[in-house]
């Protein structure tokens, strides 16, 4: 298994060693993950070893081959992207297909309403998050009431627009950003997140079926570092449905994308302890699976929730005030967010920034205490 | 937006890909664009946009329906004339009306077309009839044309049950599957984006219709519009921008609006195609955007036109526009430059209307607005369940316990709503 965001600085990662070697082992520093590759998928037939640019790249690619009305467009996508997961598309379906557009990401998301709208599956692709508020007005103004406001007379549920996310070790204020949280405000979209290739194959196929305009985000972290078997046929995995990870019973935890595995490797720190931890991959944001998260909160009576946006109005507040109307009966401790500073995200600091596991891991220990 | 590696990473490409190609060639030239070379020239000189020569306004009727130059006698037919004519006299006496009703508190707001009838009716009488719609709200005379019937105008209007939009957004957001409209919204200039890529759709389908877009001057500052207008452009849309250059964004002059010259001068810039019409002469506003059809549909790319006209009306009901213009400013365009007087004086020259004929045509449009308006305004107001559904699809879980706790709520405290004026609160109709 791969040990992923490695330290950049040597000076770091003395430092970070000698504060942390009490609980965890030598080679991870806090903030580096392990990638806990996905169950395979039953009955999916030939696989292949991919990561997850690859595995988003087979998706689109599947997309463009079984919907014939299709388009995969954005800011350099048509020599492969800056994260390669378009290479080979344009030769192999056409530039009409699969093509750049002029810089503007207001442009991109109302142009591909506009094709959703016309009957075209439009895949669009945002550069990063980062950089998607130019586009939010379109979001949330336009693709989010299209169908709403027209009476149902006219949808632009054939459009999915992709993005990656999140830290990425070094990615500053404008290379790193969660917002699934301003996303997860809008009613009338929906919010995917997948934490790795096998995931993200079943989930981006899902979304270009999906009848409503899906946001897709994806942990550019992963894109290199996550590698599985993701099989090479078509599969979906349903929206809106999250996954138990792994099971256990004292404490809960709540994460999304590259989080999960932070969460999984704290799981395992804290069985170290004799804490047994349930966690689940929420996969999508909106609409969220209320049933998944509030039967294990019921059996442990105890939720840790992560994210790597900040903790103010996150989506973590919204999970946290909704477990508690639906679970207070079963809570015995207080539900516990380990998110992102109230603040930009920076450089240099991202190490004492991030929701790591020796965070995560005191809060466990927090909600078993308490 | 910009992002450090990737920019680098461009202009690097660039600058690649010029330099074998430079080598081969003159050194005297720059290339700016694929098709398009620049000279090198020793002498510093700014371009001044004033020094520019003015768009000219293509007319092909004057003000009192005489042909603007003998050559270009409009060729339409007498049927499609008085049709057009009458559908400008429709949407007036229903400008008229609704206006008044919402002065009364009856509706809860209005937007009159006064003064750019011809701009709307000509244009649209000039599309195909499956030609796709985007339009801003100010441009229900082409709803008109379509084929739109009062009942459904004002049932929107109404917030009914036989609103199309089930009763969600305010009044004047029309929109029409059958006619080829996308129901509009809002937020100013959203459409343009929007309309660009059902034109790429209609492209990639090779279907042979076009999408028109209409907008105001103002609207044309929003940064999707720029944006729109130079997707088009690289992206070789079947669209044709129709701007009504009204003289107001609400209050606020074109002189505060732009310095260049008018919208249209903004074609040129994107490569587009662009054309400045009198938006007040309807055989101009129909031979501009047959023309404009032609183009697009042919060479497969964008047009813009440019209408000018002047926002006779107030910009909605919530608006007074004596606080911001002059009433001589208003009194001149309303009675000198009227486009549906043009018309008729053009009617009554050539012999195919007469008075008599007008008085009637304005009577019967009155009696039959009336009549709608009071079909209309005794009809009920949707089933209050239908808040809650198209969000999505079908309705998520979390959604549809807010319909039944909403229902439930309602049910313990039905005195303090206004349920007599709905359908019954029915939640089953929805699932």
């Amino acid at each position: 298994m791969p040990i992923c965001r490695q330290m950049y600085s040597l000076c770091n990662a003395l430092r970070q060693r000698s504060l942390l070697r009490s609980t965890l082992p030598r080679f991870l520093s806090s903030h580096a993950f392990t990638y806990h590759p996905s169950e395979p998928i039953e009955n999916a037939g030939t696989t292949e070893q991919m990561n997850l640019f690859q595995a988003v790249g087979n998706a689109i690619s599947t997309v463009l081959e079984t919907k014939p009305n299709s388009c995969v467009f954005g800011e350099d996508v048509g020599f492969g992207g800056v994260f390669r997961c378009t290479v080979g598309l344009r030769d192999k379906f056409g530039q009409d297909r699969v093509f750049n557009t002029p810089l503007s990401e207001q442009g991109i998301v109302g142009f591909a309403i506009g094709l959703a709208a016309s009957g075209t599956v439009a895949l669009a692709e945002i550069q990063f998050a980062d950089y998607i508020f130019p586009a939010f007005d379109q979001i949330v103004n336009e693709a989010a009431k299209f169908r709403y406001r027209s009476g149902n007379l006219f949808d632009c549920g054939r459009l999915t627009i992709r993005a990656p996310v999140g830290a990425v070790g070094h990615g500053a204020l404008y290379h790193s950003q969660s917002p699934e949280g301003f996303f997860a405000h809008i009613p009338g979209i929906k919010v995917v997140f997948p934490r790795g290739p096998v995931q993200a194959k079943g989930l981006l196929l899902a979304c270009a079926d999906d009848p409503n305009p899906c946001i897709f985000f994806e942990p550019k972290i992963l894109y290199r570092a996550a590698q599985e078997e993701v099989p090479l046929k078509h599969y979906t995995i349903p929206l809106g449905t999250a996954e138990v990870v792994r099971e256990g019973n004292d404490v809960t935890l709540i994460a999304w994308g590259t989080q999960v595995h932070v969460m999984l490797d704290t799981a395992a720190a804290a069985a170290e302890l004799g804490v047994s931890c349930e966690v689940i991959d929420l996969r999508t944001i909106v609409p969220w699976d209320e049933e998944t998260v509030y039967k294990s909160v019921r059996k442990t009576g105890r939720c840790v929730i992560a994210h790597e946006a900040p903790l103010s109005s996150g989506f973590g507040a919204e999970l946290s005030a909704s477990i508690q109307e639906n679970c207070f009966l079963n809570l015995e401790a207080p539900i516990v967010r380990v998110a992102g500073a109230d603040t930009p995200f920076p450089h240099i600091f991202e190490v004492f920034y991030l929701p790591d596991r020796l965070r995560c891991l005191d809060a466990i220990k927090r909600v078993v205490n308490f | 937006m910009m992002h450090v590696p990737s920019v680098i990473f461009r202009r690097l490409c660039t600058n690649l890909r010029q330099i074998p190609s430079h080598y081969g060639r003159k050194l005297s030239v720059v290339n700016i664009s694929p098709d398009r070379e620049a000279v090198y020239t020793p002498k510093l000189e700014f371009k001044r946009p004033e020094l520019e020569e003015i768009m000219p306004v293509y007319r092909v009727l004057t003000k009192d329906g005489t042909p603007f130059s003998p050559e270009v006698e409009p060729q339409l037919e007498k049927d499609h004339v008085l049709k057009m004519f009458k559908t400008m006299v429709m949407l007036n006496t229903l400008d008229r009306i609704m206006y008044e009703s919402q002065r009364q508190g009856r509706i809860s707001f209005y937007m009159t077309n006064y003064g750019e009838e011809a701009c709307q009716i000509g244009s649209a009488s000039a599309l195909n009839p499956d030609d796709f719609i985007y339009g801003q709200y100010r441009e229900a005379g082409v709803f008109m044309w379509r084929g739109m019937t009062l009942e459904q105008m004002i049932d929107q209007l109404y917030s009914n049950v036989g609103d199309c939009d089930k009763g969600r957004q305010m009044p004047v957001h029309y929109g029409s599957r059958d006619l080829h409209f996308s129901t509009i919204s809002s937020p100013l200039a959203t459409q343009l984006p929007v309309a660009v890529g059902s034109a790429y759709s209609f492209k990639l389908s090779r279907n042979g219709r076009v999408v028109v877009c209409y907008f105001g001057e103002g609207a044309a500052s929003e940064g999707d519009a720029f944006t729109a207008l130079n997707f088009a452009a690289t992206l070789d849309c079947p669209i044709i921008f129709i701007c009504r250059n009204n003289g107001y964004a609400i209050s606020t002059p074109v002189r505060e609006q732009y310095r260049g010259d008018g919208i249209v001068a903004r074609a040129p810039a994107l490569g587009i195609i662009g054309v400045r019409v009198d938006g007040n002469d309807l055989f101009a506003m129909y031979n501009v955007t047959k023309a404009a059809r032609h183009l697009c549909i042919n060479e497969s790319r964008p047009v813009l036109i440019e209408a000018m006209t002047y926002r006779v009306g107030h910009h909605s009901t919530s608006d007074d526009s004596s606080v911001y213009r002059s009433v001589d400013e208003v009194n001149y365009w309303d009675k000198s430059n009227n486009p549906i007087l043009r018309v008729r004086n053009y009617l009554v020259r050539k012999e195919w209307l007469t008075e008599e004929e007008e008085k009637q045509i304005r009577a019967d449009c009155r009696k039959q607005v009336m009549t709608v308006f009071g079909i209309s305004e005794a009809k009920k107001k949707p089933n209050p369940a239908l808040m809650f559904s198209d969000v999505y699809d079908t309705m998520p879980p979390r959604l549809h316990r807010q319909m039944l706790a909403t229902k439930e709520h309602v049910d313990r405290h039905t005195d303090a709503y206004p349920l007599s004026a709905f359908e019954s609160f029915n939640t089953s109709a929805v699932d």
